[in-house]
């Protein structure tokens, strides 16, 4: 049993089937790479995972429950942070702000009213909050405008924000989309740091196949919706199906 | 100093002393000089300063943290000023249980309106509080006039119950007061040519301003102003890091609701009638316009604007055609004719126009409103010595 099983999800747009029985199971503290093509609906899988979108049909467990039917920020409590495309972080807030909301959210639940104390007051949050920005060096930026950081900058705060709430499973869209190779290569040593040094299980939807080889230890490949292969990297490689469905046309 | 940091104490004495010499400050010319029409230190406009004060300071926020621009807020001004008056005419002329019950109309009301208008965000959530003030409005004027009293507006009467009050057999209505401190007794200081007025009232509603402005101080450093601001900046993410941003634009809602109500009933208590054209939608658009001119998002900024456009309506309004020619009598005729057709659209009837210019002229050139050219100005004065302090200032959440 995997941390996240996927069974049997169907997703319709319309006339077009963009998930057709879709299975997948994430081990627990694995790499888990989902490659596919263009148009494959690795984005519309993931956004089935984290309640952004509801399956058709199918069920889809994440640490023995079901997570259809919940909320984004519910399913974000049941341990599940997700890394988007583009850093989503909160641009007008300092760096040290941003690390903190999600301390606060995964000490104090989905909403609470602190309205009086002041926000430095709370030792316990500032403390958590200061050793997560170290752990992603980046103490000394803690007082610097978040939208004004460089997109890498950006990333690494996100996925430092995403770590602060200690989440089980961190789903990454694409993490090293559109960015340079030295920042590339700087996100993939991180999360691969990330993934040694911490009991974490990480989702990765990923187009750079360097990326991919380099990082996952179990590789799912989607074609026009539906899984081809479940399997190793080194077996990923050598199969035809998948040279012929979508690493043939690129690599 | 209350748990604040130095720059907030530094902020709040600030305001405390504005408020408090307000009676020196507003009144900085003689009493027979031409132009002793320009002072604004006399009770009912230092009173309406303060209270629309607190109605901005309410409004920000809502609008300055979350950026939930609401058009309906005048509602909840309109049913404090109500319940305000409900509470003279039944309990007591004292005038802290009708704010009391003012605060606790407007919030549940505000909860009510704030339930289903944030179930939409953007231009959608702005006309659905603006839909919600105009049905408030039809309901105070025509409806429920049994309540409201309709278009007269609710008055108070000698017959009316007032049960804790002593009998009042003098024929005349009884006034508004705090515990036996009448609201309309005022005191008059002359030193020289100048006349200061120290009125009850506007020192009662001075410290409730204070009051509120030190609770928003609070608000904006606590962890829940930071949710609010985090709510402005990306909605997406915080979803996405466990957060339900719903509870906290409801709850940012109603505490704006109630600023708003505390706003009504002050107004009621200096001046006992509430009428339905407080909750029209110009009343609310008009905090909208002090909010930005002031400076969206900051302290002090609903004050300023708040100020600036209750002396537009009260001062500017006042200069008419022989006003005018008064100032410009030393030319000669064809000159001055002249003159006063080029300003006379400006002031009297023609202040909105006026303040439209000024609105315009803010919104173009700083962004940031009052305060932000208070700070282009400071920045201009501490020189460029002290070049690094701009990057300093900049950590600090905005003021």
């Amino acid at each position: 049993m995997g941390i996240l099983e996927v069974k049997g999800v169907n997703k319709r747009f319309g006339g077009l089937q963009a998930l057709s029985d879709v299975n997948l199971s994430v081990r627990e503290n694995s790499v888990h790479a989902i490659i596919g093509p263009n148009g494959a609906g690795k984005s519309t899988l993931l956004n089935c995972l984290v309640g952004k979108l509801i399956p058709d049909t199918g069920s889809v467990m994440f640490d023995g429950q079901s997570v259809l039917g919940r909320k984004p920020h519910e399913i974000n409590q049941m341990g599940i942070s997700r890394v988007f495309q583009t850093p989503e972080i909160f641009g007008d807030l300092t760096v040290m702000e941003n690390m903190m909301i999600p301390c606060f959210a995964s000490r104090d639940g989905a909403f609470r009213m602190h309205a009086i104390e002041h926000m430095l007051d709370d030792k316990e949050i500032v403390e958590r909050a200061e050793k997560m920005l170290e752990d992603m060096r980046m103490a000394d930026k803690r007082h610097m405008h978040s939208a004004s950081m460089s997109r890498g900058d950006k990333r690494r705060l996100e996925i430092g924000m995403c770590l602060a709430q200690e989440p089980k499973l961190l789903l990454l869209d694409e993490p090293t989309a559109g960015m340079a190779r030295a920042d590339t290569n700087n996100t993939i040593d991180l999360l691969k740091q990330i993934s040694d040094e911490r009991d974490i299980t990480i989702a990765i939807i990923e187009h750079d196949m360097h990326v991919v080889f380099s990082l996952a230890n179990r590789i799912t490949v989607l074609a026009q919706g539906t899984p081809l292969v479940e399997d190793d990297p080194e077996n990923i490689k050598g199969n035809p199906k998948v040279r012929e469905a979508y690493l043939g046309e690129t690599a | 100093m209350f748990g604040l940091n130095k720059k907030d104490s530094a902020l709040l004495l600030l305001v405390a002393i504005l408020t408090m010499m307000a009676p020196f400050i507003l009144n900085p010319f003689p009493t027979d000089s031409g132009l002793a029409q320009f002072n604004a230190g006399y009770p009912d406009l230092m009173q309406r300063f303060v209270i629309f004060g607190i109605f901005a300071i309410g409004f920000n926020i809502l609008f300055g943290l979350t950026g939930y621009l609401s058009f309906g807020h005048a509602a909840f001004l309109g049913v404090g000023s109500y319940s305000a008056v409900w509470m003279f005419k039944l309990l007591s002329m004292n005038i802290l249980p009708a704010v009391i019950l003012s605060v606790i109309i407007a919030g549940l009301f505000a909860l009510v309106i704030g339930y289903v208008s944030l179930r939409r965000s953007g231009i959608y959530f702005s006309i659905l509080t603006l839909a919600f003030a105009q049905m408030s409005f039809a309901l105070a004027y025509s409806v429920l006039t049994p309540i409201t009293n309709g278009e007269t507006g609710l008055q108070l009467n000698l017959d009316d119950a007032r049960i804790l009050d002593p009998v009042n057999d003098s024929g005349s209505l009884p006034v508004t007061s705090l515990f036996g401190l009448e609201m309309r007794s005022s005191f008059d200081l002359a030193v020289g040519p100048w006349d200061f007025t120290f009125s009850v009232g506007y020192y009662v509603c001075a410290i409730f301003l204070l009051l509120a402005f030190y609770l928003a101080i609070r608000i904006f450093r606590s962890p829940f102003g930071m949710m609010l601001r985090a709510i402005k900046s990306n909605q997406q993410r915080l979803n996405y890091t466990g957060l339900n941003p719903r509870p906290y634009t409801l709850a940012a809602f109603v505490i704006s609701g109630m600023y708003a109500g505390l706003a009504g009933g002050l107004l009621a208590s200096m001046d006992p009638l509430a009428g339905a054209e407080r909750m029209q939608w110009t009343a609310s658009g008009e905090v909208v316009l002090m909010t930005i001119l002031g400076g969206v998002g900051t302290l002090i900024g609903p004050v300023l604007g708040a100020g600036l456009i209750k002396y537009f309506e009260n001062i500017f309004s006042k200069i008419n055609d022989t006003v005018l020619h008064g100032w410009f009598s030393f030319l000669p005729d064809g000159i001055e004719d002249f003159l006063v057709t080029i300003i006379h659209p400006f002031v009297g009837k023609g202040w909105h126009l006026t303040l439209g210019i000024i609105f315009m002229l803010v919104v173009t050139f700083l962004p940031g409103g009052l305060v932000e050219g208070g700070q282009r100005i400071a920045r201009l004065f501490r020189g460029k010595k002290t070049k690094d302090g701009a990057d300093g200032a900049k950590t600090e959440p905005a003021e």
